[in-house]
C-alpha cells in the first residue's frame, strides 16, 4: 500500500503522454460526431416523411446498429476491408467510419423522434395563420425541434467519447493504450503503477464526460416545460 | 340540525403555502346526513378544505376532529380515519394497472381485510347501481371520463365511509358527462349520505345542498341554506360571484 | 468463403457464446438488483445513502466499461484484492448496468403521480400497502421499455470482455484471425453469433413491452 503508483504519472512526460492519448480518443469522437450530425440530420428528416421504402431501408439500418456491438462493427471494418478490398485501412480511419455509421443511426433516430413529437396542430395553426411550408418549418417547427433534440444530441457526444475507448482493441494508441505502455515501461521501478494509471484514466474519462452529461440534463430540464 | 351527531369538524384552521394564507382561521362542522356544498371563485381554498379533512395537507394552526377525536399527524390515526372518510378526486385517480372490479375491491380487502366473496358481491352491486356492470373487467383507460368518475365514487362507497368528500368531481368532464356523475351524487344525497361537495355546478349545488358555504380569499364569506344563498345572497361578494354564472342578452349595436 | 472452415470453427464460437451469455446474464441480474435498490434509495431520498448512490451513478454512467474493467482487473489487485477475469466481467457489467438501471427505475417511480399515492391514502391504505400495490406495479410497467433497452445495451457491452482475456466471441474471432487469417469466416461467425444472442432478446423485449402495456394499462 505504500506506493499506489501515482508517482509514475509525474515521471518524465508520462502525464503529457496520457493526455495525448486522451486527445486521440477525443479527436476520433469529435470527427465522428461531426459526420453523425451532417449525415444523421438529413436522414432523420427523410425518415420523418411517410415513405414506405425509406422506412423499410432505414429500419434495417437502425436494427443492425441496435443489435450489433460497436466492437463487432469495428472488427468488420478494420479486418474485413483488408480482406475483401485489399485496403490496408488505418485503425483510426476505421474507427471514424464505424462511429460515424453508428452515430448517424442514433442521430437520425433522435431527429425523427423530435420531428414527429411536434403535434400536428402546430403545423396546422401555423398554416392557418397564412405561413408557407418554408416559413412553417423554419420559424415554428425547427426551434421546437432543436429544443427537444439538443439535450439528447449532447448526450450522444458523451456516449461517443465513452465508446471510443474501444479503439484500443484494434490497435489505436489512445489513452488506455498509453496507460498500458507506461505501466509496462515502469514495471520494475513502480510495480503498482496499474492502480495510479488506470485510476487516472478512469477519472480523465469522468472529467471529460460528466460536465457534458450535466449540461444535457440541465437543458432537458430547462426546456421541458416550455 | 344540531341534534344529529357531528361527524367531522375543522376548527380555526390556517393553511399557508410559503407566505400565502390559503385558509385563514376557517371553521366548519359537518353533521350526520348533511350535504354541505362549498362554492367560491378559483383558488379560494375550497379543495384545500377537503384535503385537510382527509389529512392529505398539513396545517399550521387549528385542528381537525373526527367524531370528537382529534386527528393528529400520527400515521396510524390518520389511516384509521381515512378509512371512514371517502374522497373522490377531480382527476378520478383510478389505479391504471387494475381492472374496474379490482379497483373497487382493493381497499376493502387490503385495508378492512373483509371476506373476498362478500366484497365482490357488494362491488358488483355498486357497479350495477351506477350502470357499469359490463365494464367490471375493463381497465380504466377503456372508460370515458364520466364512467371513470362513477367507478371512483363506487370505489369510495365500497369502504362504507361515514362521510364522502367530492373535490370538483365534474370539473374535468365533457359537458355531456356531467349529468351522469351528478345523478349518482343526487341519489346518494337522497339516501341520506353525509357529504361535503366542492363544485362549480351552481344549479346542482342548489338542488343538492342542505347548507352552502361561500368561500372567498381563504375565509368564510357567507353561509346559509341553498335557497337563502342562491336566491337572496347577503354579501356583495356572493352577489358578484353568482352573477358570473349568468349572462345578459347581447344587444347588437345596429338594432338599437 | 470456406464452409469447412466455418464448420470447424463453429464449436469454438459456440463455446465462446456460452461464456458471453453466462457472464452477461449474471451481470445483468445483479445490475437489475443494484438498480432497484439504488433507485429506491434515490427516490425516497434516504439520507447519506442517496448521496453515495448519486456519486456511484454519475461515476459509472460517465466512464466506459473498458476502463472500468481495466481498473477492476488490473488496479484492484494492487490493493491486495485478487480478481478473477470472469468475476471481474460480471462485476463490471453489474456495476455499469446498475447505474443505468437505477436511473430507469427511478424515473419509473417518478412517473407515478403523487395524487395516486393520495388516492390510495384516502382509501385508508398505509404506506407499505400503497408502495406494493399502487406505486411499484405502475413504476415497473413504465420502466419496461427502458429496461429492455438497457439489457440490449449491456449484452452488447460484453464485447469488451476480451480485453481482460476472457475467451468470449471477440477473443475467439481475433485469435483465429491472427492465427490462420480466415478473416471472412471469422467475421461471419462473429456477426452470426451476436445476432443469435441479441435478436431473440430484442424480439422478446418488444413482446414484453407490448404485453406489460396491455396488462398494466389495458390498451
Amino acid at each position: 500500500m505504500q506506493n499506489l503508483g501515482i508517482d509514475v504519472l509525474f515521471k518524465g512526460s508520462n502525464m503529457m503522454r496520457l493526455l495525448g492519448g486522451l486527445w486521440v480518443s477525443l479527436r476520433i469522437s469529435l470527427i465522428a460526431v461531426f459526420f453523425s450530425v451532417i449525415l444523421g440530420v438529413p436522414l432523420g428528416i427523410l425518415m420523418s416523411r411517410n415513405s414506405r421504402i425509406i422506412r423499410a431501408i432505414t429500419r434495417l439500418y437502425l436494427e443492425i446498429v441496435r443489435i450489433m456491438p460497436q466492437m463487432v462493427l469495428l472488427f468488420i471494418v478494420f479486418f474485413g476491408t483488408t480482406r475483401v478490398f485489399g485496403w490496408n485501412l488505418d485503425a483510426e480511419v476505421a474507427s471514424v467510419i464505424v462511429f460515424s455509421f453508428w452515430g448517424c443511426a442514433e442521430m437520425s433516430d433522435l431527429v425523427r423522434g423530435a420531428l414527429i413529437s411536434i403535434p400536428k396542430h402546430q403545423y396546422e395553426s401555423a398554416k392557418a395563420l397564412g405561413m408557407n411550408s418554408f416559413a412553417v418549418f423554419f420559424f415554428i417547427i425547427l426551434p421546437q425541434t432543436i429544443r427537444r433534440l439538443l439535450p439528447l444530441s449532447i448526450n450522444l457526444v458523451t456516449r461517443m467519447i465513452k465508446t471510443t475507448s474501444l479503439v484500443m482493441m484494434i490497435g489505436v494508441v489512445e489513452v488506455l493504450k498509453v496507460g498500458q505502455q507506461i505501466i509496462e515501461a515502469n514495471r520494475t521501478s513502480s510495480p503498482n503503477a496499474a492502480f495510479g494509471v488506470y485510476g487516472t484514466v478512469f477519472l480523465l474519462y469522468f472529467i471529460g464526460c460528466w460536465p457534458i452529461s450535466m449540461l444535457s440534463k440541465y437543458l432537458e430540464k430547462k426546456w421541458k416545460n416550455d | 340540525m344540531s341534534k344529529k351527531e357531528e361527524i367531522i369538524r375543522v376548527d380555526h384552521i390556517t393553511k399557508r403555502y410559503d407566505e400565502n394564507a390559503v385558509l385563514d382561521d376557517f371553521s366548519l362542522s359537518v353533521h350526520e346526513g348533511e350535504v354541505v356544498v362549498i362554492v367560491g371563485p378559483s383558488g379560494c381554498g375550497k379543495s384545500t378544505i377537503l384535503r385537510i379533512m382527509n389529512g392529505l395537507e398539513p396545517i399550521q394552526k387549528g385542528e381537525v376532529t373526527y367524531r370528537g377525536e382529534k386527528v393528529d399527524g400520527k400515521l396510524g390515526s390518520i389511516t384509521r380515519i381515512r378509512e371512514k372518510v371517502g374522497m373522490v378526486f377531480q382527476s378520478y385517480e383510478l389505479f391504471p394497472h387494475k381492472t374496474i372490479l379490482q379497483n373497487v375491491m382493493l381497499a376493502p380487502l387490503l385495508v378492512q381485510k373483509r371476506d373476498r366473496k362478500e366484497v365482490k358481491e357488494e362491488a358488483l352491486q355498486l357497479l350495477a347501481r351506477v350502470g357499469l356492470s359490463e365494464k367490471k373487467n375493463a381497465y380504466p383507460r377503456q372508460l370515458s371520463g364520466g364512467q371513470k368518475q362513477r367507478v371512483a365514487i363506487v370505489r369510495a362507497l365500497a369502504m362504507h365511509p361515514e362521510v364522502l368528500l367530492f373535490d370538483e368531481v365534474t370539473a374535468a368532464l365533457d359537458p355531456e358527462m356531467v349529468r351522469e356523475v351528478l345523478d349518482v351524487l343526487l341519489s346518494l344525497a337522497k339516501e341520506g349520505k353525509t357529504m361535503v361537495i366542492v363544485t362549480h355546478e351552481m344549479s346542482f349545488a342548489k338542488a343538492v345542498a342542505d347548507r352552502v358555504i361561500f368561500l372567498d380569499g381563504g375565509h368564510l364569506e357567507e353561509e346559509g341554506t341553498a335557497s337563502e344563498f342562491f336566491d337572496h345572497p347577503k354579501t356583495e361578494r356572493a352577489k358578484q360571484f353568482l352573477h358570473t354564472f349568468t349572462y345578459d342578452k347581447v344587444e347588437r349595436e345596429e338594432e338599437r | 468463403m470456406n464452409w469447412e472452415v466455418i464448420g470447424s470453427y463453429l464449436p469454438l464460437f459456440w463455446k465462446a457464446m456460452w461464456l458471453t451469455l453466462q457472464i452477461g446474464w449474471i451481470g445483468i441480474a445483479f445490475a437489475t438488483l443494484i438498480g432497484i435498490l439504488v433507485a429506491i434509495v434515490r427516490f425516497y431520498k434516504v439520507p447519506v445513502a442517496s448521496q453515495i448512490a448519486g456519486v456511484y451513478i454519475e461515476l459509472f454512467r460517465n466512464t466506459p466499461l473498458l476502463v472500468q474493467l481495466f481498473f477492476l482487473y488490473f488496479a484492484l489487485p494492487k490493493l491486495g484484492i485478487p480478481m478473477r477475469a470472469d468475476f471481474t466481467g460480471a462485476m463490471g457489467l453489474a456495476l455499469l448496468g446498475g447505474a443505468y438501471m437505477a436511473e430507469t427505475f427511478r424515473s419509473g417511480l417518478e412517473s407515478v403521480a403523487k395524487i395516486q399515492t393520495e388516492s390510495a391514502a384516502s382509501l385508508g391504505m398505509n404506506k407499505s400497502q400503497t408502495v406494493w400495490h399502487i406505486i411499484f406495479p405502475q413504476a415497473f410497467a413504465r420502466s419496461v421499455p427502458s429496461f429492455v433497452a438497457n439489457v440490449i445495451f449491456l449484452l452488447k457491452e460484453t464485447s469488451v470482455f476480451s480485453a481482460i482475456s476472457l475467451m468470449d466471441l471477440m477473443f475467439t474471432a481475433k485469435d483465429l484471425i491472427g492465427l490462420y487469417y480466415k478473416t471472412t469466416e471469422c467475421l461471419v461467425l462473429l456477426v452470426f453469433f451476436y445476432a443469435l444472442i441479441l435478436i431473440p432478446v430484442s424480439v422478446l423485449g418488444d413482446r414484453l413491452e407490448r404485453r406489460v402495456r396491455h396488462a398494466e394499462f389495458g390498451d
